[in-house]
């Protein structure tokens, strides 16, 4: 990287904000996933200002910028593609601007971590409900660029079902605030929804104003266990036509526990082939006492072999914990997963589990099955070594036929992780040629020299 | 549980050098779950200053991607070493294990003489180290000190050295060592036999604490034998890359309290119970030493897990005092003790106990990292004092020298008015106001 480039953007940021030493690119190399691609340059500016100078200098030069986070997106969307680039670190910006008790609205800068932001919010009685499982390790910023989900979104809503505003940095360094505090906005396009999910190729979300709801008061956790994955996601289907909306409806299969019960020896049920996690929650204790002794009937009806309600915080503390942990548990078992997002019609979620496990049966390596099964999305996992070049190509086939199947029964290829790099090769398949030719042409009008994480989304 | 700590080091037969085994980095899946708990991420939000780049960098370092400049191996002395990664990690990755491991790999690939001078020549030998303590000695008894602190000469110095200044507790007379019998006696019948493994820095700068815990075993049915020979336990030797040190030093402890004969041993650091703790894995390789070495470890307990242990004479006096307790990583995730040292203090008439938030945050001593990495040790510190501040006690109780010196260092940093103390030293102080 060029000294005079180092030099102008150490003006902008401040000299221990440039990192360009061989271990310091070797570590911003990567985010979530295996994948891995080298930056040029490191730049972790502190301010909307900053980052707007940052991206100027870029547009000189025409480098990419990949924007980046906490690093743990599963879609490889913060990492560079071959050839380079500055990736644009936020993780510096982590001020909470404003907590607007009267509005329910809290204004954050885009690297606040999103447990943190959360916790403020319920000190003022608040709640901010998007939670994904990385709600520790991922910040604001990534959580919208991605359309973060999480187990709460059967009830809640989506990261973007939150967002009225946004401070976006464009291609050309200009600085774009969208939306407001205003509930109701039909004022033009609706750009909070164009930026939402954009995986930083349209422009760099550097604050947003976020919409709250009332802290729920009470919450209570069940775990249901059945001897056949079957009667499990019939069971699903059951719980979401009793006129009931779980707060929570999460799905794990038996490889899925048992790598639980190995890291964290909770004490689950290593014997069924799936257990339910469910909770109901909300602001009157007798609503929240019927709607989970309703889960409990019905499952009951389901053909569970147990269930448990939890009966204290510590015990629903340790449900959590459990559900929060499958993801990295699963290394356990391999050194490689490949942990998919698909997400289908709820009706079609016992059909795409048995032909998940005929993907599995018919290439002989294991698929987890875990997710959100309230709201039909679910994380395949293949779990694999991709030191074996066979274990390899079955992987890719594998992806191939698991999405295929997503789409056969009316789903889609990605319910919370984006697409970044891993999804492109199906990405016509999922949307068609006239959608796509529409995006790219979106994108081309933000971002006309494509220095916005190019090659995202769209192969480049 | 003995010990949760598990190098896993092999022999590279080709190189002849000790190296992680590729099993205690090849799996990390990045997940990014260590990030929210490191302290050094935490303050720089860097990914360079985090575990998951700590392992990213062994992993490129040792499989030949990168070199292992210093700047690589600067990164894992970057690392305070509090655990708190490995405690959290899903697939059993351990973080600050494969920083120490790293900083000794570097050690035989390019040794480096002062370590040799200090870790061989002068931490091991407990003579020496009286000898080097004795100008901070005179340093307080002549008087000195408190005439630069009457003077207000301390608030000019440069901020570094004003810091590490404060760091001292009240220097004893003499080191404990000299003074304290071979063979305290139990008071009534005797029901231990405890060995008392008294650490460097109890020594030489906690005496007094180290006095009064002897005073409470005795009081509860303990024979204390102090052997005077114990050497360093090993641990700043194994922080700076000398595992090899390490392993000298624990071969002469083991034979010296092999000779004592005692049921148990009993150190009030730590740093040091969680050293010892790991002897029988430091040489589980070892054909002749493996077995004494494991049979040592199972005898070690912190003081307060051993009270914990055995029935003990609940204090009469009171202490009228607002106390809240600060966990030592080396004994919370080294040893996983955090409740003894709470139910021992919640013994004492008149104790309020108030739980500090984040309490088992590192403090931002890690041994040596307020000489060696000034800044972000004391970016680390001033969090803790900020939950300390909140606490509004006026005691804070923490079994660890290393702690104490960092908190004693933050307290007159930032002025708050706040007695550091080994909990043990509360228990003893309880019973001797109900003797008189």
């Amino acid at each position: 990287m060029n000294s005079r480039l180092i030099d102008s953007m150490a003006k902008v940021v401040g000299k221990a904000a440039v990192l360009y030493t061989p271990e310091d690119l070797a570590v911003y190399s990567y985010d979530g996933t295996f994948a891995e691609g080298q930056p040029d340059l490191v730049v972790l500016p502190g301010t909307t200002e900053q980052v707007s100078q940052v991206v100027a200098l870029a547009a000189q030069t025409r480098l990419p910028l990949i924007p980046r986070g906490m690093g743990s997106g599963l879609a490889a969307g913060s990492i560079p593609i071959p050839g380079g680039g500055i990736v644009l670190c936020l993780s510096r910006m982590n001020h909470i601007l404003e907590i607007d008790t009267i509005n329910a609205t809290v204004s954050a800068e885009a690297g606040v971590v999103t447990a943190d932001l959360q916790n403020e919010v319920e000190k003022h009685g608040l709640f901010y409900p998007p939670d994904p499982s990385s709600i520790r390790h991922s910040t604001i910023g990534g959580n919208i660029a991605c359309n973060a989900g999480g187990p709460r979104c059967l009830k809640y809503g989506v990261t973007g079902d939150y967002v009225l505003g946004l401070t976006v940095v464009l291609a050309d360094g200009r600085i774009l605030k969208t939306g407001g505090k205003p509930i109701k906005d039909v004022t033009g396009y609706d750009l909070n929804a164009l930026f939402t999910g954009s995986e930083g190729t349209l422009g760099l979300i550097t604050e947003a104003l976020l919409r709250l709801v009332a802290k729920p008061l009470y919450a209570r956790t069940a775990l249901a266990e059945f001897v056949s994955l079957e009667d499990a996601s019939q069971a699903v289907n059951a719980l979401l036509s009793a006129g009931i909306v779980p707060a929570t409806l999460e799905l794990m299969d038996q490889t899925a526990i048992i790598c639980i019960e190995e890291a964290m020896h909770l004490g689950l049920p290593t014997d069924v082939e799936a257990s339910l996690l469910i909770e109901a929650d909300g602001a009157d204790q007798q609503t929240v006492e019927r709607e989970i002794e309703t889960c409990y009937r019905i499952c009951q009806e389901k053909g569970a072999h147990a269930v448990k309600i939890a009966e204290t915080e510590t015990e629903r503390g340790k449900l959590w914990k459990a559900r929060r942990s499958i993801s990295p548990s699963l290394a356990r078992k391999a050194p490689n997963k490949l942990g998919e997002d698909i997400t289908v019609p709820r009706s079609a979620i016992p059909e795409v589990i048995r032909r998940l496990r005929a993907i599995s049966a018919s290439y002989g390596l294991p698929i987890v099955i875990f997710g959100h099964a309230g709201d039909g999305n679910l994380h395949p996992n293949i779990l694999f070594d991709k030191r074996q070049p066979e274990q390899w190509a079955k992987v890719e086939q594998m992806v191939g036929e698991i999405f295929a199947a997503s789409l056969a029964l009316g789903g889609t290829l990605s319910g919370e992780h984006g697409v970044g790099m891993l999804k492109q090769p199906y990405l016509e398949k999922a949307l068609g040629s006239t959608s796509i030719e529409l995006q790219k042409k979106i994108k081309s009008a933000l971002d006309p020299m494509n220095i916005l994480n190019p090659g995202k989304i769209f192969p480049n | 549980m003995v010990n949760n700590l598990q190098i896993a080091e092999f022999m590279d037969q080709t190189t002849g050098i000790e190296k992680p085994a590729e099993s205690s980095y090849l799996n990390c899946i990045r997940c990014g779950l260590c990030l929210a708990v490191c302290p050094t991420y935490r303050e720089y939000l860097k990914e360079t200053a985090s575990p998951r780049g700590r392992v990213a960098l062994a992993r490129k370092g040792l499989d030949g991607q990168l070199e292992l400049t210093p700047n690589l191996i600067e990164q894992m002395y970057g690392c305070f070493a509090c655990m708190a990664c490995n405690e959290l990690c899903p697939v059993g990755i351990r973080p600050a294990d494969l920083a120490l491991s790293m900083r000794h790999v570097q050690e035989q690939l390019h040794p480096t003489l002062w370590k040799q001078a200090l870790f061989s020549g002068m931490i091991p030998r407990p003579g020496r180290m009286e000898a080097a303590v004795l100008p901070l000695r005179l340093y307080q008894m002549l008087g000195i000190r408190r005439l630069i602190y009457a003077l207000g000469l301390n608030r000019i110095l440069p901020n570094k050295i004003r810091d590490l200044e404060a760091m001292l507790p009240r220097i004893p007379q003499r080191p404990l060592r000299q003074t304290l019998p071979g063979v305290t006696e139990a008071r009534g019948e005797s029901r231990y036999r405890v060995g008392f493994f008294l650490g460097c820095a109890q020594n030489l700068l906690f005496s007094e604490e180290s006095a009064a815990a002897v005073r409470v075993l005795a009081r509860n049915g303990c024979t204390v034998i102090t052997p005077r020979n114990a050497v360093c336990c090993g641990m700043p030797a194994r922080g700076y890359g000398r595992l090899d040190l390490v392993k000298s030093q624990a071969m002469h402890n083991i034979a010296l309290f092999e000779q004592s004969q005692v049921d148990i041993i009993v150190t009030d650091c730590a740093t040091c119970g969680s050293t010892l703790k790991e002897y029988g894995t430091f040489l589980s390789n070892d054909a002749q030493w493996a077995a004494r070495a494991a049979a040592f470890s199972s005898k070690v307990r912190d003081v307060s897990e051993f009270l914990a242990e055995i029935p003990i004479e609940r204090p009469q006096g009171r202490l009228e005092t607002r106390v809240t307790y600060h966990d030592p990583c080396h004994l919370r995730r080294a040893q996983k003790i955090w409740q003894q040292p709470r139910s021992l203090m919640g013994l004492i008439n008149g104790l309020e106990l108030i739980e500090l938030p984040e309490a088992d945050w590192c403090c931002g001593s890690a041994g040596s990292q307020l000489i060696t990495h000034y800044e972000t040790s004391t970016r680390v510190l001033d969090r803790k004092m900020e939950n300390l501040a909140g606490t509004q006690a006026q005691v804070v109780a923490s079994g660890c020298p290393g702690c104490q010196m960092q908190l004693l260092s933050g307290a007159r940093r930032r002025e708050l008015p706040i007695r550091v103390v080994h909990p043990v030293t509360l228990l003893d102080e309880a019973y001797e106001a109900s003797y008189e």
